[in-house]
Protein backbone atom coordinates (compact mmCIF):
# COMPACT_ATOMS: atom_id res chain seq x y z
CA UNK A 1 0.00 0.00 0.00
CA UNK A 2 1.52 3.39 -0.75
CA UNK A 3 1.89 5.74 2.08
CA UNK A 4 1.10 9.07 1.61
CA UNK A 5 3.83 11.93 2.10
CA UNK A 6 3.34 12.05 6.13
CA UNK A 7 4.39 15.16 7.72
CA UNK A 8 6.54 15.11 11.18
CA UNK A 9 5.19 15.89 14.00
CA UNK A 10 7.85 19.11 15.83
CA UNK A 11 9.58 17.71 18.23
CA UNK A 12 12.62 19.49 19.48
CA UNK A 13 11.37 23.10 18.84
CA UNK A 14 8.28 22.57 21.04
CA UNK A 15 9.39 20.29 23.84
CA UNK A 16 9.92 22.25 27.51
CA UNK A 17 12.88 20.95 28.62
CA UNK A 18 13.60 19.35 31.49
CA UNK A 19 16.24 19.99 33.60
CA UNK A 20 17.60 16.41 33.35
CA UNK A 21 17.29 16.27 29.50
CA UNK A 22 19.70 19.58 29.59
CA UNK A 23 22.31 17.85 31.65
CA UNK A 24 21.95 15.04 29.56
CA UNK A 25 23.26 16.92 26.41
CA UNK A 26 25.55 18.91 28.41
CA UNK A 27 26.89 15.74 29.55
CA UNK A 28 27.96 14.67 26.13
CA UNK A 29 28.99 18.54 25.35
CA UNK A 30 31.20 18.72 27.98
CA UNK A 31 32.48 15.16 27.07
CA UNK A 32 34.28 16.34 23.66
CA UNK A 33 34.67 19.30 25.14
CA UNK A 34 37.37 17.48 27.44
CA UNK A 35 39.01 15.44 24.34
CA UNK A 36 39.35 18.78 22.46
CA UNK A 37 41.03 20.38 25.59
CA UNK A 38 43.07 17.59 25.87
CA UNK A 39 44.69 18.71 22.54
CA UNK A 40 45.45 22.28 24.11
CA UNK A 41 47.40 20.19 27.34
CA UNK A 42 49.05 17.81 24.86
CA UNK A 43 50.64 21.31 23.35
CA UNK A 44 51.71 22.72 26.60
CA UNK A 45 53.48 19.51 27.33
CA UNK A 46 55.26 20.08 23.66
CA UNK A 47 56.03 23.22 24.31
CA UNK A 48 57.60 22.26 27.66
CA UNK A 49 59.43 19.90 25.79
CA UNK A 50 60.58 21.67 23.55
CA UNK A 51 62.86 24.29 25.61
CA UNK A 52 62.02 27.27 27.82
CA UNK A 53 61.72 29.71 24.70
CA UNK A 54 58.59 28.06 23.32
CA UNK A 55 57.32 27.33 27.27
CA UNK A 56 57.37 30.89 27.71
CA UNK A 57 55.27 31.40 24.55
CA UNK A 58 52.75 29.10 25.69
CA UNK A 59 52.65 29.92 29.14
CA UNK A 60 51.84 33.93 27.77
CA UNK A 61 49.64 32.35 25.55
CA UNK A 62 47.44 30.43 28.12
CA UNK A 63 47.33 33.76 30.61
CA UNK A 64 45.96 35.58 28.64
CA UNK A 65 42.70 36.10 28.84
CA UNK A 66 41.67 33.68 25.54
CA UNK A 67 43.46 31.28 27.35
CA UNK A 68 42.00 31.59 30.59
CA UNK A 69 38.64 31.49 29.07
CA UNK A 70 39.68 28.15 27.45
CA UNK A 71 41.45 26.55 30.50
CA UNK A 72 38.51 27.80 32.93
CA UNK A 73 36.12 26.10 30.36
CA UNK A 74 37.90 22.99 30.14
CA UNK A 75 37.97 22.54 33.74
CA UNK A 76 34.53 22.80 34.15
CA UNK A 77 33.62 20.85 31.31
CA UNK A 78 35.91 18.14 33.03
CA UNK A 79 34.73 18.72 37.04
CA UNK A 80 30.81 18.68 35.54
CA UNK A 81 31.53 15.69 33.35
CA UNK A 82 33.11 13.85 36.42
CA UNK A 83 30.29 15.22 38.56
CA UNK A 84 27.41 13.80 36.05
CA UNK A 85 29.61 10.32 35.78
CA UNK A 86 29.43 10.02 39.28
CA UNK A 87 25.26 10.77 39.12
CA UNK A 88 25.24 8.01 36.03
CA UNK A 89 27.26 5.52 38.56
CA UNK A 90 24.50 5.61 41.14
CA UNK A 91 21.85 5.07 38.54
CA UNK A 92 23.62 2.36 37.22
CA UNK A 93 22.92 0.39 40.73
CA UNK A 94 19.31 1.75 40.70
CA UNK A 95 19.36 4.68 42.82
CA UNK A 96 17.84 7.84 42.29
CA UNK A 97 15.45 7.53 39.70
CA UNK A 98 12.80 9.44 41.19
CA UNK A 99 11.62 12.76 39.81
CA UNK A 100 12.76 14.60 42.82
CA UNK A 101 15.89 12.56 42.83
CA UNK A 102 16.99 13.14 39.73
CA UNK A 103 16.44 17.01 39.98
CA UNK A 104 18.05 17.66 43.51
CA UNK A 105 21.12 15.34 41.75
CA UNK A 106 20.92 17.32 38.91
CA UNK A 107 21.39 20.87 41.14
CA UNK A 108 24.54 18.92 43.46
CA UNK A 109 26.27 18.72 40.26
CA UNK A 110 25.89 22.18 38.46
CA UNK A 111 26.87 23.42 42.27
CA UNK A 112 29.88 20.61 42.46
CA UNK A 113 30.97 21.58 39.39
CA UNK A 114 31.00 25.26 40.14
CA UNK A 115 32.70 25.11 43.31
CA UNK A 116 35.13 22.99 42.07
CA UNK A 117 36.39 24.75 39.23
CA UNK A 118 36.48 27.67 41.55
CA UNK A 119 38.58 25.50 44.25
CA UNK A 120 40.75 24.47 41.65
CA UNK A 121 41.83 27.88 40.15
CA UNK A 122 42.03 29.29 43.45
CA UNK A 123 44.70 27.14 44.14
CA UNK A 124 46.04 27.69 41.04
CA UNK A 125 46.13 31.43 41.53
CA UNK A 126 46.93 30.60 45.18
CA UNK A 127 50.22 28.88 43.90
CA UNK A 128 51.06 31.61 41.89
CA UNK A 129 50.72 30.36 38.32
CA UNK A 130 49.87 32.50 35.84
CA UNK B 1 19.75 8.57 10.76
CA UNK B 2 18.92 10.45 13.36
CA UNK B 3 16.85 13.64 11.72
CA UNK B 4 17.29 16.89 13.53
CA UNK B 5 15.25 19.07 12.02
CA UNK B 6 12.11 19.00 10.21
CA UNK B 7 11.66 17.40 6.64
CA UNK B 8 10.34 20.29 4.27
CA UNK B 9 6.64 19.00 3.88
CA UNK B 10 6.84 19.37 7.89
CA UNK B 11 7.35 22.90 8.92
CA UNK B 12 4.88 24.12 10.45
CA UNK B 13 2.97 28.04 8.88
CA UNK B 14 1.04 30.19 10.64
CA UNK B 15 -2.96 28.91 10.52
CA UNK B 16 -6.18 30.53 10.68
CA UNK B 17 -7.77 32.52 13.30
CA UNK B 18 -11.19 31.96 15.03
CA UNK B 19 -12.23 34.56 17.36
CA UNK B 20 -14.36 34.03 20.10
CA UNK B 21 -18.16 35.55 19.77
CA UNK B 22 -18.67 39.15 20.39
CA UNK B 23 -19.54 39.36 24.81
CA UNK B 24 -17.26 36.74 26.02
CA UNK B 25 -15.24 37.35 28.37
CA UNK B 26 -13.38 34.86 30.01
CA UNK B 27 -11.37 33.95 27.05
CA UNK B 28 -8.70 31.56 26.36
CA UNK B 29 -6.24 30.85 23.38
CA UNK B 30 -5.82 27.86 21.89
CA UNK B 31 -2.96 27.26 19.02
CA UNK B 32 -3.34 23.97 17.82
CA UNK B 33 -1.69 21.91 15.25
CA UNK B 34 -3.57 20.96 11.81
CA UNK B 35 -2.49 19.46 8.79
CA UNK B 36 -4.55 17.13 6.52
CA UNK B 37 -3.46 15.23 3.75
CA UNK B 38 -6.18 16.23 1.09
CA UNK B 39 -5.89 19.99 0.87
CA UNK B 40 -1.74 19.65 0.01
CA UNK B 41 -0.56 21.83 2.19
CA UNK B 42 2.15 21.85 4.92
CA UNK B 43 1.26 21.61 8.88
CA UNK B 44 -0.41 24.84 10.47
CA UNK B 45 -1.52 26.32 13.63
CA UNK B 46 -4.93 27.57 14.26
CA UNK B 47 -5.81 29.70 16.56
CA UNK B 48 -9.09 29.13 18.48
CA UNK B 49 -10.46 31.40 21.26
CA UNK B 50 -12.66 29.66 23.57
CA UNK B 51 -15.19 31.04 25.97
CA UNK B 52 -14.03 29.34 29.35
CA UNK B 53 -17.43 30.59 31.28
CA UNK B 54 -18.61 27.58 29.01
CA UNK B 55 -16.05 25.48 29.24
CA UNK B 56 -15.07 22.10 31.26
CA UNK B 57 -11.68 22.61 33.45
CA UNK B 58 -9.29 19.71 30.75
CA UNK B 59 -7.59 20.60 27.54
CA UNK B 60 -10.09 17.51 26.24
CA UNK B 61 -13.16 19.70 27.00
CA UNK B 62 -11.73 22.57 25.34
CA UNK B 63 -11.14 20.70 22.11
CA UNK B 64 -14.38 18.95 22.22
CA UNK B 65 -15.57 22.07 22.30
CA UNK B 66 -14.11 23.65 19.64
CA UNK B 67 -14.62 20.47 16.99
CA UNK B 68 -18.58 20.81 18.40
CA UNK B 69 -18.83 24.60 18.31
CA UNK B 70 -16.26 26.55 16.32
CA UNK B 71 -14.64 23.74 13.59
CA UNK B 72 -15.99 20.59 13.40
CA UNK B 73 -12.84 19.56 11.12
CA UNK B 74 -10.52 19.88 13.74
CA UNK B 75 -9.27 15.88 14.38
CA UNK B 76 -7.75 14.20 17.46
CA UNK B 77 -8.30 10.44 19.22
CA UNK B 78 -10.71 10.43 22.48
CA UNK B 79 -12.34 7.84 24.13
CA UNK B 80 -12.29 7.19 28.29
CA UNK B 81 -11.87 11.07 29.12
CA UNK B 82 -10.72 9.78 32.24
CA UNK B 83 -7.27 8.74 31.78
CA UNK B 84 -7.13 4.99 31.55
CA UNK B 85 -7.64 4.51 27.81
CA UNK B 86 -4.55 6.40 26.34
CA UNK B 87 -5.89 7.95 23.72
CA UNK B 88 -5.77 11.49 23.86
CA UNK B 89 -2.31 11.53 24.42
CA UNK B 90 -0.73 15.06 22.81
CA UNK B 91 2.05 17.42 23.30
CA UNK B 92 0.71 20.24 25.58
CA UNK B 93 2.56 23.21 26.55
CA UNK B 94 5.34 21.41 25.54
CA UNK B 95 5.25 18.31 27.39
CA UNK B 96 3.71 14.93 26.52
CA UNK B 97 0.21 13.81 28.39
CA UNK B 98 -3.34 13.01 28.23
CA UNK B 99 -5.56 15.94 27.35
CA UNK B 100 -8.20 15.05 29.72
CA UNK B 101 -6.38 14.68 32.65
CA UNK B 102 -4.59 17.99 31.80
CA UNK B 103 -5.71 21.23 33.84
CA UNK B 104 -6.16 24.09 31.15
CA UNK B 105 -5.33 26.44 34.23
CA UNK B 106 -1.88 24.07 34.69
CA UNK B 107 -1.34 25.55 31.25
CA UNK B 108 1.30 28.88 30.89
CA UNK B 109 -0.30 31.38 28.40
CA UNK B 110 -2.05 30.17 25.66
CA UNK B 111 -2.59 26.74 25.35
CA UNK B 112 -0.07 24.98 22.66
CA UNK B 113 -1.22 21.78 21.35
CA UNK B 114 1.19 19.57 19.38
CA UNK B 115 0.51 15.38 18.28
CA UNK B 116 3.05 13.62 20.18
CA UNK B 117 6.59 14.61 18.81
CA UNK B 118 8.84 13.16 16.49
CA UNK B 119 5.81 11.00 14.66
CA UNK B 120 4.02 10.86 11.26
CA UNK B 121 1.12 12.24 11.20
CA UNK B 122 -2.22 10.57 9.67
CA UNK B 123 -4.29 13.95 10.33
CA UNK B 124 -4.00 16.67 13.24
CA UNK B 125 -3.12 15.33 16.43
CA UNK B 126 -3.12 11.91 15.34
CA UNK B 127 -0.02 10.19 14.96
CA UNK B 128 0.43 6.77 13.11
CA UNK B 129 1.96 4.34 15.98
CA UNK B 130 1.90 1.27 13.74
CA UNK B 131 5.24 1.31 14.72
CA UNK B 132 4.75 1.72 18.74
CA UNK B 133 2.47 -1.23 19.03
CA UNK B 134 4.97 -3.14 16.88
CA UNK B 135 7.91 -2.46 19.27
CA UNK B 136 4.95 -3.28 22.09
CA UNK B 137 4.54 -7.04 20.51
CA UNK B 138 7.84 -7.29 19.93
CA UNK B 139 8.66 -8.25 23.53
CA UNK B 140 5.88 -10.80 23.68
CA UNK B 141 3.78 -8.83 26.31
CA UNK B 142 2.61 -12.27 27.73
CA UNK B 143 3.21 -14.97 30.67
CA UNK B 144 5.72 -17.50 28.63
CA UNK B 145 5.92 -20.51 31.15
CA UNK B 146 7.64 -24.25 30.30
CA UNK B 147 6.17 -25.85 33.19
CA UNK B 148 2.53 -27.59 32.49
CA UNK B 149 -0.24 -25.72 33.35
CA UNK B 150 -1.71 -26.50 36.82
CA UNK B 151 -5.58 -26.77 37.15
CA UNK B 152 -6.36 -23.87 38.83
CA UNK B 153 -4.59 -19.88 37.91
CA UNK B 154 -0.50 -19.65 38.69
CA UNK B 155 -0.26 -18.71 41.83
CA UNK B 156 1.95 -15.74 43.38
CA UNK B 157 2.98 -14.33 46.47
CA UNK B 158 1.39 -10.73 47.89
CA UNK B 159 5.76 -9.85 47.71
CA UNK B 160 5.78 -10.79 44.41
CA UNK B 161 2.72 -9.39 43.26
CA UNK B 162 3.58 -5.85 44.64
CA UNK B 163 7.04 -6.30 42.31
CA UNK B 164 4.75 -5.37 39.40
CA UNK B 165 3.14 -2.39 40.92
CA UNK B 166 3.84 0.45 38.78
CA UNK B 167 4.26 -1.44 35.80
CA UNK B 168 1.60 -2.71 35.05
CA UNK B 169 -0.66 0.43 34.70
CA UNK B 170 0.81 1.58 32.01
CA UNK B 171 -1.52 2.45 29.54
CA UNK B 172 0.26 2.53 26.45
CA UNK B 173 -0.16 6.15 25.64
CA UNK B 174 3.52 6.67 23.92
CA UNK B 175 3.50 9.67 25.89
CA UNK B 176 7.00 8.56 27.61
CA UNK B 177 8.50 7.35 23.84
CA UNK B 178 7.81 9.87 21.95
CA UNK B 179 8.91 12.40 24.40
CA UNK B 180 12.16 10.88 24.58
CA UNK B 181 15.51 12.10 22.63
CA UNK B 182 17.01 8.86 21.86
CA UNK B 183 13.52 7.41 20.68
CA UNK B 184 13.45 10.35 18.37
CA UNK B 185 17.10 10.06 16.83
CA UNK B 186 16.94 5.94 17.18
CA UNK B 187 12.92 5.27 17.37
CA UNK B 188 13.07 2.29 14.39
CA UNK B 189 15.77 0.71 16.71
CA UNK B 190 15.50 1.35 20.29
CA UNK B 191 12.52 0.15 21.72
CA UNK B 192 11.60 2.78 23.54
CA UNK B 193 10.37 3.78 27.33
CA UNK B 194 6.83 2.06 27.14
CA UNK B 195 8.22 -0.95 25.27
CA UNK B 196 10.97 -1.75 27.48
CA UNK B 197 8.45 -1.11 30.95
CA UNK B 198 6.60 -3.65 29.67
CA UNK B 199 9.55 -5.86 28.84
CA UNK B 200 10.39 -5.22 32.45
CA UNK B 201 6.94 -6.17 33.59
CA UNK B 202 7.50 -8.95 32.54
CA UNK B 203 11.04 -9.95 33.31
CA UNK B 204 9.92 -9.10 37.18
CA UNK B 205 6.78 -11.57 37.22
CA UNK B 206 7.36 -14.29 38.96
CA UNK B 207 5.28 -16.58 37.14
CA UNK B 208 6.91 -16.27 34.00
CA UNK B 209 9.26 -18.54 33.21
CA UNK B 210 11.53 -17.10 30.06
CA UNK B 211 13.42 -14.38 31.89
CA UNK B 212 16.46 -15.48 30.55
CA UNK B 213 15.13 -15.09 26.64
CA UNK B 214 13.41 -11.92 27.56
CA UNK B 215 16.95 -10.54 28.46
CA UNK B 216 18.88 -12.41 25.45
CA UNK B 217 16.20 -10.31 23.30
CA UNK B 218 17.55 -6.86 24.58
CA UNK B 219 21.32 -7.52 24.43
CA UNK B 220 21.43 -5.68 21.48
CA UNK B 221 23.17 -2.20 21.37
CA UNK B 222 20.16 -0.19 20.25
CA UNK B 223 16.87 -2.24 21.73
CA UNK B 224 17.59 -1.28 24.99
CA UNK B 225 21.22 0.52 25.44
CA UNK B 226 20.20 3.51 23.54
CA UNK B 227 18.63 4.70 26.98
CA UNK B 228 21.30 7.18 28.37
CA UNK B 229 19.02 7.92 31.74
CA UNK B 230 17.74 11.05 30.09
CA UNK B 231 14.60 11.03 32.41
CA UNK B 232 12.19 12.43 30.23
CA UNK B 233 9.92 9.56 29.94
CA UNK B 234 9.58 9.33 33.81
CA UNK B 235 9.18 13.00 33.62
CA UNK B 236 6.26 12.81 31.67
CA UNK B 237 4.34 9.94 32.35
CA UNK B 238 0.87 10.95 32.52
CA UNK B 239 0.20 7.84 35.28
CA UNK B 240 3.37 8.84 37.20
CA UNK B 241 5.11 5.55 36.44
CA UNK B 242 8.87 5.69 35.94
CA UNK B 243 9.96 3.96 32.90
CA UNK B 244 13.89 5.23 33.49
CA UNK B 245 13.93 3.42 36.29
CA UNK B 246 12.49 -0.01 34.93
CA UNK B 247 15.50 0.38 32.51
CA UNK B 248 17.68 0.59 34.82
CA UNK B 249 16.66 -2.37 37.05
CA UNK B 250 17.46 -4.38 33.33
CA UNK B 251 20.61 -2.98 32.48
CA UNK B 252 21.42 -4.27 36.22
CA UNK B 253 20.13 -7.98 35.60
CA UNK B 254 21.97 -7.52 32.26
CA UNK B 255 25.15 -7.25 34.39
CA UNK B 256 24.40 -9.50 37.32
CA UNK B 257 23.77 -12.37 35.24
CA UNK B 258 27.15 -12.02 33.59
CA UNK B 259 27.89 -12.60 37.25
CA UNK B 260 30.16 -9.63 37.43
Amino acid sequence: MPQPARPLSPFTTIYRWPLAMALSIVHRMTGIAIAIGLLLVVWLLLALAHGPESYATARALCGSWLGLVLLFGWTWALTFHLANGIRHLFWDVGKGFSIQQAKASGIAVIVASLVLTALIWACVFAQGGK
Amino acid sequence: MAEFTLPKNSKVQKGKKFPAKAGAKNVRTFRVYRWNEDDGQNPHIDEYEVDMDSCGPMVLDALIKIKNEIDSTLTFRRSCREGICGSCAMNIDGGNTLACTKAIDDCKGDVKIYPLPHMPVVKDLVPDLTNFYAQYASIKPWLRTETPAPDKERLQSKEDRAKLDGLYECILCASCSTSCPSYWWNGDKYLGPAALLQAYRFIADSRDEDTGARLDELEDPFKLYRCHTIMNCTNTCPKGLNPAKAIGEIKKLMVERKGV
